[in-house]
């Protein structure tokens, strides 16, 4: 059995913040991952980043990647097990971890959940084609291994994911046919779209996928125009001619974690899905179990940033880390976090939150 | 509608276009950015303080055109790529426009391209006049695009012939 002080599940944005400060503080930590690199989403974010400077805006996703996991991995105080997936939480305090095919066993006595998110999908006839993926998946594959997905796409979901995943395909050299939407409106930030629509790349608001065709892959789809309720309106179909479907629907937090150790869990679907029930220290109904970033609720990176840092900072804090100027740094933290949520765009994360903070 | 297509409509446009004797006077920034979003390096990136300080990170950037020479310093920085900077001091009948720009293979200085609207619509034909890249620009590239003068307010993009 390993003994830590702080053991962080995940190592993406929020939880290599919540290592940094943590460790900052003086507390020793185990950071577990289940890839073979750190960074998380942020690796294959080849587009520079809003937000705000301090939160590293204008910079591109993988480069702040790069800056976090380099700072963790040189953290004398930082244990960094990567491949590494946590498998389960118990009731006596014990994580068990999977690496090289061994059984690790770790007692921690904080515990932050930082995993993230996963792709939601559709239901749709022959939705289970070779050549209809996730939109998170063919940024990985684009991006991360330099594979194109195929030739020409439709992007189903005009979030931002949406959108800027087929301005990374056409970026890519991969053809982008439409990016259909069933909202009357475009999700993603406006910049983004108008970014896509003078390449070429026509948006469709009002617009579901009926179908897909083809016989052992994607030949191509078939799409349809929405009423006000949202229902199909007949003969407005169209035939597109495209070897590759990606879906956009959104992201949920990965939560199996916390739902094992038996947190208090809401559905609200301004996060994405079930969400951990969480105080203003991101304490979740378990004392001594943290949550930060998209697994407490899909929002993003510069929110994960923010989320992870006040996790570790009061993880660490209530095992008696402490400095002079923490109650400041945390003023800090939650006023830029504030900040950032403060918007119209933010507006829904904050309907949200007002449902699960406690 | 911007919200339905990505395409601004001419009132947007109108709202942010530096004004006729402004733009009589040199080359100067138009920031197609319309939504109050958490987004400022804009503003920092300005050198002239040309874009007017953000009191919440979520206003919309508002570029004091009196102020602002032209430089394309925020081009750059932008994550949008939404800021422009037009000259239409460049020649009698032509005009400079200076597009944010991240795709390969770079067109080449004196290339004839298919200058494009922000619909990606194909309206006419511009030069390249200069490429400007290299490892501080990280990626976004700035085009100097000669176009004929009345599409200054039209060309944003462009497609090199041959190139899909
Ligand atoms: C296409 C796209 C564009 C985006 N653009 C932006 C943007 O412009 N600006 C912005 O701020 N945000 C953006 N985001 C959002 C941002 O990437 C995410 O919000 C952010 O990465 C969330 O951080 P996280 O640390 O919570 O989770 P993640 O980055 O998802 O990291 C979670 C980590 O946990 C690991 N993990 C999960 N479960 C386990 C387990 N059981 N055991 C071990 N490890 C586990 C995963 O391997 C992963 O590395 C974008 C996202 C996408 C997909
Ligand atoms: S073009 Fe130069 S002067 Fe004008 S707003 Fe941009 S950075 Fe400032
Ligand atoms: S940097 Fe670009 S996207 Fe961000 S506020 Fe300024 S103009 Fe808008």
């Amino acid at each position: 059995m390993r003994q830590t002080e702080i053991c962080i599940i995940g190592g993406g944005p929020a939880g290599l913040t919540a290592a940094l400060k943590a460790a900052a503080l003086g507390a020793e930590v185990t950071l577990v991952d289940r890839n073979d690199y750190l960074g998380g989403q942020l690796i294959k974010q080849t587009h520079r980043f809003f937000g705000s400077k301090e939160q590293r805006a204008s910079e591109r996703g993988i480069s702040i990647a790069k800056e976090l996991a380099d700072a963790v991995e040189s953290n004398k105080k930082i244990n960094v097990l990567k491949k590494a997936t946590a498998l389960g939480y118990y009731k006596d305090g014990v994580l068990l971890v999977e690496q090289d095919e061994k059984i690790i066993k770790i007692k921690p006595k904080k515990l932050i959940v930082a995993t993230g998110g996963a792709e939601k999908t559709l239901l749709f006839p022959n939705n289970d084609l070779p050549g209809i993926y996730g939109a998170g998946a063919v940024q990985t594959l684009v991006n991360v291994f330099g594979v194109k997905p195929g030739n020409k796409v439709l992007m189903v979901g005009a979030g931002n994911i949406g959108v800027i995943v087929s301005y990374q395909l056409l970026q890519a050299g991969v053809e982008v046919a439409a990016i259909i939407e069933a909202a009357p409106q475009i999700g993603s930030y406006w910049v983004h779209a108008s970014k896509v629509v003078r390449a070429g790349v026509p948006i469709y608001t009002r617009h579901t996928i009926k179908r897909a065709w083809g016989d052992t892959e994607v030949e191509g789809a078939t799409i349809v125009e929405l009423d006000d309720n949202w229902q199909p309106i007949e003969g407005s179909e169209k035939d597109l001619d495209v070897d590759v479907i990606c879906l956009s629907v959104g992201l949920s937090p990965l939560t199996e974690l916390l739902w094992q150790a038996g947190c208090q869990m809401k559905y609200v679907p301004e996060l994405g899905g079930h969400v951990p029930l969480r105080n203003e220290n991101l304490e979740t109904t378990v004392p001594g179990i943290y949550t930060a970033g998209d697994a407490a609720g899909i929002e993003e990176a510069s929110a994960a940033m923010m989320e992870g840092a006040l996790a570790g900072i009061n993880a660490a804090h209530s095992l008696g880390y402490d400095a002079p100027d923490l109650n400041k740094q945390k003023e800090k933290i939650l006023m830029e976090l504030t900040g950032l949520r403060s918007g119209p765009v933010g507006e829904k994360i904050r309907r949200g939150l007002a449902k699960v903070t406690c | 509608m911007l919200a339905q297509t990505g395409v601004p409509t001419p009132e947007d446009l109108a709202e942010v276009m530096p004004s006729e004797d402004r733009l009589a006077r040199g080359p100067v920034a138009m920031a197609e950015c319309f939504q109050n979003i958490p987004c400022d390096p804009c503003y920092h990136s300005c050198k002239r303080q040309a874009i007017k300080p953000f009191n919440d990170i979520n206003e919309r950037p508002q570029i004091d055109h009196e102020k602002c020479n032209g430089c394309g310093l925020c081009l750059t920085r932008c994550p949008g790529l939404a800021i422009f900077v037009i000259d239409q001091t460049y020649s009698e009948n032509k005009a400079l426009v200076k597009i944010p720009y991240e795709f390969l293979p770079l067109p080449v200085e004196g290339d004839i391209v298919d200058a494009v609207n922000r619909a990606g619509e194909t309206v006419g034909e511009a030069k390249v006049v200069k490429v400007q890249s290299g490892d501080k620009m990280d990626g976004t590239n700035v085009i100097w695009l000669e176009v004929p003068k009345n599409l200054s307010m039209e060309v944003r993009h462009f497609r090199q012939k041959g190139v899909r």
